[in-house]
């Protein structure tokens, strides 16, 4: 099945936020931020501002009748600025105008004098100055003191892991529109409908059933809209309330970029420790999160970092520590992948330090620990594996003996080009770690004209949850999909919603719906035991038709509902969904977090230009545990946009902040996603089917995440590329590799693994800016 | 009065000629399918169609309307989304989108859409090929592309049949596109006719000249607006890519494209559509003009380092007399010309490369397509007997102005190519070259990169070279 948008999507009829029709007297809103990355306020100058014509309003810190504070883990995150800046882009007042263009003319037109702070940049450094949002956390396994014993080889490191754009196409935004009794409708681009309800509440210091926020779909989220949605629609509430007028803010490209957190930088030592057979004995990590200037996420995201900072691999004596801290970046905030993809770096840089050192293919070692069903992983939970399966699969399948071969022949008829390969495993476990946030409702309505409608917390973003949940609910009722329609997501229809993230939304939403349904067909088919006078256990539903003991009877779905109606029952249902099994103990960091874990392997194809340092990403082969897809169409687009998306963090999206922590990749134009030809040219992609039970919603696992770690494979399979040019190439355990570190490793001179860092950046850049 | 037509509408309007189309399409029509992206033309969400006659046919040519005036839309016929939809049924286009499964969150969708539409308006050959290259200004963050290539496929196959009909009028036919698609020919020669005459400036102002807009728009998007504007991109007198004699003669406003589709440039540049392919997209190849890349003056101008090394000579107009200028002159400093801000280019001509000359063009950038060049370079040679007689070598990306290495030039003259030689002449470069790190690289990077880059014209030009001498 298709995704049901996808008529409107072709058609330019699908409505996102900036296309919402406008109410008469709408107002427009622009944010002015600070121009420094910390410092104190001086003086906010606004009166130039205040003579744009089409000016009504500037609101600041002062202006907030609540709290000024929006955070949502730690209540650290002002809206406005009020005395202190803690990042460059940081709101520090928000104009209000007639248009759009008078809105941002005047933004132009405030001054602020700042008296600058030291500024942080960089995680190390914060640590070093104890600036920490939480205190660190440590998982332990085994007995690590004692382990490096055990070990024949050992090996140490640092990895430097930059960020990542978001970079949906949609930029962030909000439309708040006053209703009566002291009430606020707000749309917003959000994949979290809930927390811009608090975070609206808090500012407005309303109760939360004044709010009724709606989200139709975004252009895009990527966890990029899960918490940072929230200041845009608060802005905009805080207008709309005081000024009695509808105030619509959204936002342009460079506003976007600048004032919104990005996937966390992570810089990281490791030391790793092998037994003579190559089995990983010992592993200790340190990650040092750059969380930005408040806490945002930073918390959760660090700690699926430690979660998944062992990969696929079971390691029997593990020490690894997370430190979360303050920068004055951006606040860095949620990112498809959650933390998980710097950890799973860090264990595969250490694997391929070791591969190298010991002149044997990283494969071997990767291959030789992975995580059998039994096994624990560090916080407790028992491994219910598919990672040798699938690794197996991929080698019966994908024949990477033979494409050693043609890589190696292709490498030595090859002076200016050469290929490299690597496999990439992965392990990600599905729930929010957050235990009390896995759960969901749905709120099933049919019609007296048999037409169903369903309401959900779910977001669709272009993941394609509500393709799956109407698909649940034309399962369950046996009904054409055709009947269903999926509603709007609306915070007075489902409320305190989890946010649409963790890839665990088709899951909770999907099982909310499964129940809301089985509900309704429970009521149903006693209508109909009834009124054909036989018992409820010898009615069953098939293509919108009773059936008694399996034997069509005169009654279809029609006839069903209008029976029901007139008889006076129910045909609505609300249900409530918690994922059960699962539980976390934070003090021992032991526990049950996941519902389930998703594997699979990939094989990754690249070929570097030797001369001008430039590569392609051939192919790249996967076998994948969907444990039983319920949509291939959507599930494949995910794992085909999630490898893209993977491949980009490894290669060309560079982050790049200047010392004074300003954004110099501000735009699309200095900073590069993939495009069409810069993809593989191949993407294979196998479905390991399993048939054992599990908590998915009709046991179709989970896809949103996990397949964005396959790119991860890219960053290795690069590296031995180069090393097929230059076997002693220096190539620091830095992403991305970018062009430009390619050519610095394959004409690098010594091995220093030293992590270069871009110098302050100047004033001619290509374009002005 | 702007007047154009706006999928099957006439419409006129007061509006200011520097306004975006896209805040015109989206803010005064209504026409919301067109989606704001990035508001640089690097996305291609926005993504429109412009139709106009030329020499009698209809052409029609993809455009980021984030960057284009409302003035470039004069006298044009302008197809949004919703000018193609044919509703409740979906065009074939879409369809292939659709099944597919080519479409995610769907607001990148409208402009995937748009850009295969004008592949199906086109007269390219239509291979999956060419309909991916329609499609390379578009981002996509969803989907991974895969499922869009496999549409464009469908797409192509839908054109099979076409031959040498005008496309326009084979697309209404097969109900590729609306049947209106086939009046329109006739609806815009009355258009001209009617119009017959020139967007002028306001009297008695001095006006900027706007060409496609691709720079202006992305570096003064608010200024431009409220500014007279003389608009240069639709004026015939300066388009035109001809022989004469030994030279070729560009009118400035060509635009990248045209030059890519010159007989004369095709026929002198075999190479000329790798070297394109690697600048910009088809959107903004289509808007961006030969003359606004050079007076942009940015130090990794691709044209710009393309002509330096072809020698090209300037000719400037202040609306009276004109002036010509080696294009080696413009630049006096960064982003400073030796033009007068009442002149504009009015064309440029080169000498054609002879028999013993050849030509080439690197360009290394983060992303290879789509991107700003780190660092690019052109060479143009010429051999008598096994000896350089002349050679010419530009470079960008290395300092504050598009450069010839000077000094590089004069050593290689008179040598014959060796690998000692080239090295020498790289060392020599080095020199000559005052690179800074940005966004787009270190200083030590684009040290190396134009010398591995000068490597490759030479290991490219003379493939009797042995490699590993270089390397």
């Amino acid at each position: 099945m298709k995704n049901i948008d996808s008529n409107t999507h072709v058609s330019g009829t699908s409505v996102y936020l900036d296309d919402i029709p406008l109410i008469g007297g709408t107002l427009f809103g622009a944010v002015f931020s600070s121009p420094v990355a910390h410092g104190v306020i001086r003086e906010l100058i606004l009166d130039d501002a205040m003579l744009v014509p089409g000016v009504v309003r500037i609101f600041t810190a002062a202006d907030i009748p609540g709290q000024n504070e929006i955070g949502g883990i730690i209540k650290d995150e002002p809206l406005l600025a009020d005395h202190h800046v803690h990042f460059c882009g940081m709101p520090v007042a928000f104009v209000v105008a007639h248009t759009r263009e008078a809105a941002r003319a005047a933004v132009k037109k405030i001054r602020v004098h700042i008296d600058p702070l030291p500024v942080i940049t960089d995680p190390r450094d914060a640590q070093a100055r104890g600036e920490l949002i939480i205190p660190p956390r440590t998982f332990t396994q085994g007995d690590i003191d004692n382990a490096w014993r055990q070990c024949t080889h050992i090996f140490d490191g640092s990895a430097d892991i930059n960020g990542q754009e978001h970079l949906y196409i949609e930029t962030q935004g909000a439309y708040v529109i006053p209703q009566e009794n002291n009430s606020l409708r707000i749309y917003s681009s959000t994949q979290g409908p809930t927390a811009v309800q608090r975070a609206v509440t808090s500012v407005l210091g309303q109760p939360m059933h004044r709010f009724e926020v709606i989200v139709t779909r975004l252009g895009g989220g990527f966890g990029g809209k899960e918490d940072q949605a929230n200041t845009w629609a608060a802005l905009c509430a805080l207008a709309a309330w005081l000024l009695k007028k509808p105030v619509k803010y959204a936002l342009h490209r460079m506003e976007d970029m600048a004032m919104t957190g990005k996937r966390h930088p992570y810089a990281a030592d490791f030391k790793i420790g092998l037994d003579n057979d190559y089995k990983i004995i010992a592993y200790e990590v340190s990650f040092f999160q750059n969380a930005g200037a408040s806490a945002d996420l930073s918390p959760a995201v660090m700690a699926r970092t430690l979660f998944h900072c062992t990969n696929s691999y079971f390691v029997p004596h593990v020490k690894a520590t997370a430190w979360c801290c303050r920068t004055n970046l951006p606040p860095n905030t949620a990112f498809r992948g959650f933390g998980g993809p710097q950890g799973m770096y860090v264990i595969e840089a250490a694997i391929a330090k070791a591969a190298h050192s010991l002149h044997v293919d990283a494969a071997v070692i990767q291959k030789k620990n992975l995580i059998e069903t039994g096994q624990g992983f560090p916080y407790g939970q028992t491994a219910k594996s598919e990672a040798l399966t699938c690794w197996e699969k991929a080698e019966a399948l994908y024949n990477p003996d033979n494409l050693r071969k043609v890589v190696s022949t292709y490498n030595k008829e090859h002076k200016l080009h050469k290929k490299g390969i690597a496999f990439m495993p992965v392990c990600f476990g599905i729930s929010f770690t957050n235990t009390m946030m896995n759960n969901a409702r749905s709120l099933v309505h049919v019609y007296s004209d048999g037409s169903v409608c369903i309401s959900t917390g779910a977001v669709e973003m272009g993941q394609g949850v509500n393709t799956k949940i109407l698909q649940v609910a034309a399962h369950t009722l046996a009904i054409a999909p055709e009947r269903i329609k999926l509603n709007n997501t609306s915070t007075y229809t489902i409320a305190n919603t989890s946010p649409s993230a963790a890839s665990a939304t088709a899951d909770l939403n999907g099982k909310a719906t499964l129940m809301a349904c089985t509900a309704i067909l429970e009521r149903l088919k006693k209508v109909a035991a009834d009124g054909l006078q036989v018992t409820v256990e010898d009615i069953s539903l098939v293509n919108e038709q009773v059936l008694v003991k399996g034997t069509p009877s005169s009654w279809n779905w029609q006839q069903l509902v209008t029976s029901a109606f007139r008889q006076r029952v129910s045909l609505s249902e609300h249900a409530h969904y918690a994922t059960p099994e699962i539980h976390f103990d934070e003090a021992k960091e032991k526990g049950h977090p996941f519902a389930y874990h998703v594997y699979g392997t990939a094989i990754l194809e690249v070929t570097v230009d030797c001369l001008r340092g430039t590569y392609t990403i051939d192919t790249v082969q996967v076998v994948h545990d969907f444990g039983n897809s319920m949509n291939t169409d959507i599930d494949r687009g995910q794992i085909e946009g999630g490898i893209v998306q993977g491949i980009g963090w490894m290669t060309m999206e560079e982050v790049i902040y200047d010392r004074d922590g300003r954004l110099r990749s501000n735009a699309l134009s200095t900073y590069k996603v993939p495009d069409i030809y810069s993809v593989p040219k191949t993407i294979a992609i196998d479905a390991l089917q399993t048939t054992h039970d599990n908590l998915a919603v009709f046991r179709s696992k989970a896809v949103g995440e996990p397949p964005l770690m396959y790119g991860i494979g890219a960053w290795f399979a690069l590296s031995n590329a180069i090393r097929a040019f230059q076997p002693n190439a220096d190539i620091p355990f830095s992403t991305p590799i970018t062009p430009e570190k390619v050519l610095m490793a394959l004409y690098s001179k010594t091995t220093l693994e030293t992590n270069q860092q871009h110098e302050e950046t100047v004033s001619h850049l290509g374009i002005d800016l | 009065m702007l007047k154009f037509i706006l999928n099957n509408e006439d419409v006129g309007t007061s509006l200011p000629p520097g306004m975006p189309l896209l805040d015109f399409i989206r803010y005064h029509q209504q026409l919301t399918g067109t989606k704001t992206g990035c508001n640089e033309g690097d996305c291609g969400a926005c993504t429109i169609l412009a139709g106009e006659l030329q020499r009698g046919k209809l052409v029609y040519r993809s455009f980021t309307s984030c960057l284009m005036p409302l003035g470039n839309a004069h006298g044009k016929h302008i197809v949004t989304i919703e000018g193609i939809n044919m509703l409740p049924a979906l065009n074939p286009i879409q369809q292939s989108m659709v099944d597919n499964a080519a479409t995610q969150c769907g607001f990148c969708t409208p402009g995937f859409v748009m850009s295969l539409a004008g592949f199906c308006l086109s007269t390219q050959p239509p291979t999956t090929e060419n309909a991916i290259t329609a499609i390379d200004g578009n981002i996509c963050r969803c989907t991974g592309y895969k499922s869009i290539e496999r549409a464009a496929a469908g797409v192509a196959t839908l054109l099979a049949q076409r031959n040498q009909e005008e496309p326009a009028q084979f697309a209404a036919e097969q109900q590729i596109l609306p049947a209106y698609f086939a009046g329109i020919k006739e609806r815009l020669k009355r258009l001209i006719l009617f119009l017959n005459g020139e967007l002028a400036p306001p009297s008695g102002t001095t006006p900027r000249f706007m060409g496609g807009g691709t720079d202006l728009y992305v570096q003064q998007p608010e200024e431009i607006q409220e500014q007279p504007l003389q608009f240069l991109f639709n004026q015939d007198i300066l388009k035109g890519i001809t022989r004469e004699d030994n030279r070729c003669v560009i009118g400035a406003a060509c635009t990248v494209s045209d030059l890519l589709a010159s007989p004369v440039m095709q026929a002198y540049f075999p190479a000329l559509g790798n070297y394109i392919s690697l600048i910009s997209s088809t959107p903004i190849r289509n808007m961006a003009t030969i003359a606004g890349n050079f007076v942009n003056a940015s130090p990794i101008g691709d044209l710009t380092i393309f002509f330096l090394a072809l020698e090209a000579t300037l000719e400037l107009s202040d609306g009276t007399a004109t002036r010509t200028l080696p294009l080696r002159q413009l630049y006096k400093d960064y982003k400073k010309l030796d033009k007068r801000p009442e002149e504009y280019i009015t064309r440029c001509w080169f000498e054609l490369p002879g028999a013993s000359t050849s030509f080439h063009f690197e360009k290394v950038s983060k992303r290879t397509n789509l991107d700003i060049a780190s660092v690019n370079t052109a060479i143009c040679i010429t051999m008598q007997e096994n000896l350089i007689s002349t050679v010419r070598i530009s470079a960008g990306g290395v300092g504050p102005i598009p450069t010839l290495l000077t000094d590089t030039a004069a050593f290689l003259e008179g040598k014959a190519p060796s690998g000692a030689v080239i090295k020498v002449a790289c060392a020599i470069a080095q020199a000559e070259i005052t690179p800074i790190s940005d966004a787009r690289g270190t200083a030590v990077y684009k040290r190396l990169l134009l010398e591995q880059l000068i490597k490759a014209h030479f290991i490219t030009l003379f493939p009797s070279l042995k490699v590993e001498l270089l390397l």
